[in-house]
């Protein structure tokens, strides 16, 4: 199959948000404004791997503290337990709820490592150009963004508890300094999947596979 | 778009183009992000850095109650560390914790330093750490003066009974036996609680046993130099002349022990105690209050008659006081005489004499004599001092050694050099009482009771001849009077009764008598109306007056 014209060879430029084409030549649209809606016109994200890969290592960052520090105390009759994500997830395992500890260890471990792992290659093969399984990539990068919004379970678990378990001496929840870290994780591996432009995933050569 | 060549521009000229504006370049600014991430992450490692003390290990008999990266080390209920690790020794007869402390609890890590597991302990003298039954176990620690730095501890199995830097003062106590004390046991001064037992031990030679007390600033100041300690344990019930008396310190000792101090009576040295004196334990607040025992001799006494009822410990009395006590009674065998004497053993306390006992020494070293207790005692021998056993109850006929002056005892020679000192004894008052009823019953054998039965039973048969006589005749001859008697007496009621002739006659006479009597009245009547007819003898009588019908009552009586 031969090689589809893009837009840049044509000389236009396309609106993100209102759809509209407009005609433009030179450059790569920098400092550009949609005639119709007003919003910025671009060919490809402005600087689309410098803030990915600034918010993925930001994020990383975050991660570290986030698994090392405890995100929930749960305090029942002067009995005072400090919890880590990993350390929950054992506890689970342990006192007989195996199916919760997969969900709580998927949903916290997995996928933010998943997150890391596939935009590191995105951006990896992306800058270089590769043209090694284009569609599977693209396919990868659409996971990335739907289960982005998954990885907040347990901030939500240890709001939750903390406004509902509210029974003074016998029973408390509190939420510690690791659940933080942890929500900022999940939020800045979200905004690096954002910042991604998918379409540098069809940039470079085109005589490779597909 | 078919027909269009690829390269040319489409169709659409129509397609307008993009507003041009003025933007900034964001590209170096969001490295900004990952950077304030990592110093975030720097701070944190930093904090955790400076945050981190040092970590000891402490040596427990068991883990009981404690959980690693969870039980909480505490002073003052402050947290200042956490259990990091737990694992048995080398050799599994204990258990290795290893804490974390903070870094503010440095001075935790210094030598010294105890650390012992508060579980919940329910004893009789109260309850403690009832907050660690809903908590779980943690570890309290107590600091000390020493700055030497140390990471090995040997763990408490109890709370320590004084924290460190408690204002108050150690006393060391001597007793003979813990009694029903332990740690913990409450000191009492006038029954207020002011201290605790901290520690017992048995001394090195197994004698006794070495208790320290602490008592509490400021009741500290009460314990001096003269100040006596007893154990205040259980009920002390004495039966004096006062009758019975229930005495204890609190219910809390009668069930657990106590120790109680108090000065003696009169006048005393006040000066407070040092830390660290020392002082004897009393068994009770009697012997506590007793004046000072001084030296103990030991005494022994040779009795010749038996001695039930005399027990180890019956106190030995010196004219009544209370001198000391019977340590031993024995028996010995003497052949010459081929008796059974008892030895018994006293202990015996001269100084409790008082001022009798330095007025006695003070005299014999005045008489250059050796003022040893036996030179004494062989004075006092001399003047007539013997031992007896006395009977002190009558109801249960216990014994007791008295020490008494014998007017009229025998003389009998005195070895001041034996050893033991010897101390002659005389038969008890008891004993005293059956010698003399022994004499009694002696006497009364010698009363010839055989001949004064015969000479009786020969006084009996005369009497039995006279009262036979006197049966056989005496009697029937009796009996005759008696029947002659009693005709005499019939004779004599048929004289005296109503109608016999002699009665009849009798009231006859006495009717006559009477109408004499009578015309003498009319006679001497008439005589005191009539003087004259002495003279002129009697006047005819004057004639009846003739008696008057009644008329009215004639017709009535006719008319029905």
């Amino acid at each position: 199959m031969s090689t589809l014209p893009r837009a840049a060879e044509l000389g236009l430029i396309g609106c993100h948000v209102c759809g509209q084409v407009c005609r433009f030549a030179g450059g790569d649209g920098d400092g550009l404004a949609c005639p119709r809606c007003g919003s910025a016109l671009h060919r490809r994200k402005p600087a689309s791997y410098a803030r990915t890969w600034a918010l993925l290592i930001a994020a990383f960052l975050m991660y570290i503290p986030a698994n090392v520090l405890p995100i929930m105390r749960t305090a029942s009759l002067g009995d005072v337990d400090d919890n880590t994500i990993l350390s929950g997830v054992v506890e689970l395992w342990v006192k007989g709820s195996p199916s919760l500890a997969v969900i709580v260890f998927c949903a916290s471990i997995v996928v933010p490592m998943l997150k890391f792992l596939a935009l590191g290659t995105l951006l990896v093969s992306c800058r270089r150009g590769s043209g090694w399984a284009r569609r599977q990539r693209a396919q990868l990068y659409r996971l990335v963004e739907l289960i982005g919004y998954w990885s907040m379970l347990d901030v939500f678990v240890v709001a939750l508890l903390t406004a509902l378990v509210r029974f003074g001496l016998f029973s408390l929840v509190e939420p510690l300094p690791g659940v933080v870290f942890f929500g900022l994780t999940v939020v800045l591996t979200m905004f690096a999947s954002m910042c991604f432009d998918p379409r540098l995933i069809w940039d470079g050569q085109d005589d490779s596979d597909d | 778009m078919t027909d269009e060549k690829p390269g040319t521009p489409p169709r659409g000229d129509a397609l307008p183009s993009p507003v041009v504006h003025k933007r900034r370049s964001s590209v170096t600014l969001i490295w900004l992000v990952p950077i304030l991430a990592a110093l975030v992450g720097v701070a944190l490692v930093v904090q955790n850095w400076l945050q981190a003390g040092p970590a000891i290990t402490i040596t427990f008999e068991s883990a009981q109650g404690m959980a690693a990266g969870k039980t909480p080390v505490k002073y003052k209920d402050v947290v200042i560390g956490k259990v990091d690790k737990i694992r048995l020794s080398g050799d599994r007869s204990h258990v290795l914790v290893t804490v974390a402390l903070e870094k503010s609890a440095k001075a935790f890590a210094t030598a010294g330093t105890r650390y012992w597991v508060v579980r919940p302990r329910i004893g009789l003298g109260g309850v403690s750490g009832v907050d660690t039954l809903l908590s779980g176990a943690y570890i309290g620690a107590d600091t000390s003066d020493s700055s030497t730095p140390e990471d090995e501890f040997k763990g408490l199995e109890t709370p320590p009974a004084v924290t460190h830097g408690e204002p108050g003062k150690s006393f060391v106590l001597h007793a003979d036996d813990l009694g029903s004390l332990d740690i913990g046991s409450p000191v009492y001064f006038r029954r207020i609680q002011v201290g605790r037992v901290v520690s017992y031990q048995l001394d090195p030679d197994g004698k006794g046993v070495t208790l320290a007390v602490f008592v509490d600033a400021p009741n500290d100041r009460f314990v001096d130099a003269s100040t006596r300690f007893w154990n205040a344990s259980g009920v002390d019930v004495s039966l004096g002349a006062n009758g019975l008396k229930l005495n204890t310190q609190s219910l809390a000792t009668v069930l657990a022990g106590g120790v109680a101090f108090q000065d003696p009576g009169g006048p005393h040295d006040t000066t407070p105690a040092p830390d660290q004196a020392q002082y004897t334990l009393f068994a009770d607040q009697g012997s506590a209050m007793a004046p000072p025992d001084g030296e103990p001799h030991y005494i022994r006494m040779r009795f010749d008659q038996s001695l039930r009822g005399l027990a180890v410990g019956a106190p030995v009395e010196f004219l009544g006081v209370n001198f000391g006590r019977v340590v031993s009674i024995r028996m010995d065998y003497d052949e010459k005489t081929q008796r059974f004497p008892l030895l018994v053993g006293a202990v015996v306390y001269p100084e409790r004499l008082g001022q009798a006992h330095a007025k006695l020494v003070a005299l014999a070293k005045q008489h250059g004599d050796n003022a040893d207790i036996a030179h004494m005692v062989g004075t006092l021998v001399e003047h007539g001092l013997r031992a007896q056993a006395r009977t002190g109850n009558l109801l249960t006929g216990q014994l007791y050694i008295a020490l008494d002056f014998l007017p009229h005892a025998a003389k009998v020679r005195f070895d001041p050099a034996a050893s033991p000192l010897e101390i002659p004894t005389a038969p008890g008052s008891f004993d005293k009482l059956q010698e003399q009823m022994a004499d009694i019953v002696g006497k009364l054998d010698k009363v010839p009771f055989d001949q004064i039965g015969n000479h009786l039973n020969d006084s009996l048969a005369s009497l039995d001849a006279t009262l036979r006589q006197v049966n056989g005749r005496t009697l029937p001859a009796l009996n005759d009077t008696l029947g002659d008697a009693r005709k005499t007496l019939g004779t004599a009621n048929d004289t005296l009764s109503a109608d016999s002739p002699l009665q009849q006659n009798l009231g006859q006479t006495l009717q006559e008598l009477q109408r004499t009597m009578r015309s003498l009245r009319v006679l001497t009547d008439y005589l005191g109306v009539h003087p004259e007819s002495l003279l002129r003898g009697r006047r005819p009588d004057p004639a009846p007056a003739t008696p008057k019908p009644a008329p009215a009552v004639q017709p009535n009586r006719s008319q029905p």
